[in-house]
């Protein structure tokens, strides 16, 4: 099950970041995920929100450039070398990693990734018993 | 063809006789009926009556945009307004626009440029001209209009805009010369490759294209993909409109300035010292035929240069290289001349960009360096890296191959380059020179 993500696009200024979460409070929007990818120049910081659309709105509404892609957020077993035997099917197959990030939730390790191939991997992860996340559980854990 | 063959062959110390008598005539004129150029002349040290030959037009003072402004609207008109049949305007994009007025006489007088225009771009009594330059205040429109009449050419006032229809009555009016903007030429040719309709099966045969810089390149396509000669035509309002100067068919290097009318001068825009032929400055014309609105010394910001070699075609008069900037935005950066439209141009052709960009030029110890920044629109964002770090280096990219300058791309978030209810100032200069 794929996830939606909220992306923005941040010059590299002071404050861009704090503007850019208390929009989202103001909004009423929780943040489930964050990770930053940065430059010398701009950023891009990608989300997992509890309700897209309002952020969506709340965010434009303030003129950031806001893009919305699907992800997959997946349950790794929270045991040392989880990841590493989970990255390790991802290499047989062949399937290339855009960037990914991770946070830890009640005894969940879960892992928020972007692949050159959303499908191929929807496919095989679910053969390989990793459990592909849908929105609702990943909001409900 | 020459269309006034006594006056554009007219041998260089004729014409100069001729120039310096209409001189005088004009620097009376304004002298007699304007405040504001009475005032000039007096601040400037000299009488119309002092004019005793050609070197002298350098004493007189300049005028330039800001008082025309001032004098908004009819101030620097010698006549009262009944004498005046028909005003034209500018956009008035930076504030008040420039008017200004012909009398009868003046428009007969424009109408003869422009015959001679056409006929110098190797039109004829029997040719069809489509008109697509603008009607109205603009003066491109009614210039073609009553010139091409006037040479005996059927006209199609067609206006500016419409282009399906354009390509329509081209083909079924069998139009055979097109004036209008370069740019839109090329509009219609892609309108035409649209709709499926060759160029074989049109029979335009020449294009006269103005009212915007363009570039040898854009020539050659537009020459190409239409089929035709693409000519150059130059020309201000505030000097007369289209028929200041144009290029002729034979030789399509450079433009004849019809000297019997206008004198052109190129300057130093800094300090305002004339330079000699051949050097790039800005170009200065007055007015020595004008009734309801002559000009002394009128500064264009143009850039261009002036080439007084005889041309194979016979006219006599001078020509002037195809304009290559204004001075009000040219930049040196590390020598090399740039103008904010070119940087403009190259970031049109990408998909996606928004029109908003700023040029930041610094200097670091003796090198001068060069920003670009773009604001990001969600056409061309993606929450990859890398896409935006392919976009940032492809732009710069462009510009180096295209323009030889190192230049930095910046992504900016959008709204955050300055807005202008006119044009916008797209160059902040942080040098300290």
């Amino acid at each position: 099950m794929k996830v939606e993500q909220i992306s923005v696009f941040m010059e590299n200024k002071t404050g861009r970041l704090a503007q850019i979460t208390r929009v989202l409070g103001e909004a009423g929007v929780n943040i489930l995920a964050l990770s930053l990818a940065d430059t010398a120049d701009f950023g891009i910081l990608r989300i997992i929100v509890s309700d897209n659309d309002k952020a969506h709105a709340a965010l434009k509404a303030e003129g950031f450039t806001v893009g919305r892609n699907d992800v997959l957020a997946i349950d790794v077993p929270d045991r040392p070398g989880g990841l590493a035997d989970f990255l390790e099917i991802l290499k047989v197959n062949e399937i290339n990693i855009e960037y990914m990030y991770a946070y830890r939730k009640s005894g969940h390790a879960l892992l928020i990734f972007r692949f050159d191939d959303l499908d191929k991997a929807m496919e095989i992860l679910p053969r390989a018993n990793f459990k592909v996340l849908s929105a609702e559980e990943l909001y409900a854990l | 063809m020459i269309w006034d063959e006594e006056f554009e062959s007219m041998p260089r110390d004729a014409l100069e006789s001729l120039q310096l008598y209409r001189l005088r005539k004009t620097a009376e004129r304004v002298y007699a009926t304007v405040p504001f150029y009475k005032d000039a002349f007096d601040k400037a040290g000299i009488h119309p009556s002092g004019i005793g030959s050609m070197a002298d037009l350098g004493r007189l003072p300049f005028t330039d945009k800001t008082d025309l402004r001032d004098n908004y609207p009819f101030g620097l008109f010698t006549l009262p307004l009944h004498e005046v049949v028909r005003i034209h305007a500018s956009s008035g994009t930076t504030g008040k626009p420039t008017v200004v007025g012909y009398t009868r006489r003046d428009i007969d007088t424009w109408s003869s440029l422009m015959a001679r225009t056409l006929a110098c771009a190797g039109v004829r009594k029997g040719d069809v001209v489509q008109n697509a330059y603008g009607y109205g205040l603009f003066t491109g429109g009614l210039g073609f209009h009553y010139g091409a009449e006037k040479l005996g050419a059927t006209v199609i006032p067609i206006s500016g805009g419409n282009t399906k229809r354009q390509v329509m009555l081209m083909e079924d009016f069998a139009s055979t010369v097109l004036t209008c903007t370069p740019s839109y030429a090329l509009t219609l040719a892609e309108a035409m490759d649209e709709l499926g309709v060759t160029k074989d099966r049109l029979k335009l045969r020449v294009g006269i294209f103005g009212a915007e810089p363009w570039s040898q390149n854009m020539r050659q396509q537009v020459e190409t993909r239409l089929g035709i000669d693409a000519i150059d035509i130059y020309g201000i309002s505030e000097i007369i409109g289209p028929g200041v100067s144009v290029e002729c068919i034979e030789a399509k290097n450079g433009l004849h300035i019809f000297e019997d009318h206008f004198i052109p001068e190129i300057i130093d825009p800094e300090t305002g010292e004339s330079l000699p032929y051949g050097e790039d400055g800005e170009l200065v014309f007055t007015t020595i035929t004008k009734e309801a609105f002559p000009v002394i010394r009128y500064r264009t910001k143009d850039i261009t240069r002036l080439h007084p070699e005889p041309c194979r075609c016979g006219r006599t008069h001078i020509r002037m290289d195809r304009v290559t900037g204004r001075t009000d935005d040219m930049l040196i950066i590390r020598g090399v001349n740039l103008f904010p439209s070119q940087i403009e141009s190259l970031l049109m052709e990408i998909e996606g960009l928004e029109p908003h960009y700023q040029l930041i030029v610094d200097r670091e110890g003796t090198m001068d360096t060069l920003e670009v920044q773009i604001e990001v629109n969600e056409d061309v964002f993606t929450d990859e890296i890398k896409g935006l770090e392919k976009l940032e280096k492809g732009v710069e990219k462009e510009i180096k191959d295209m323009l030889g300058i190192s230049a930095k791309v910046r992504l900016v978030e959008p709204k955050t380059i300055e807005r202008f209810e006119g044009k916008a100032k797209r160059v902040i200069d942080n040098r300290k020179i």
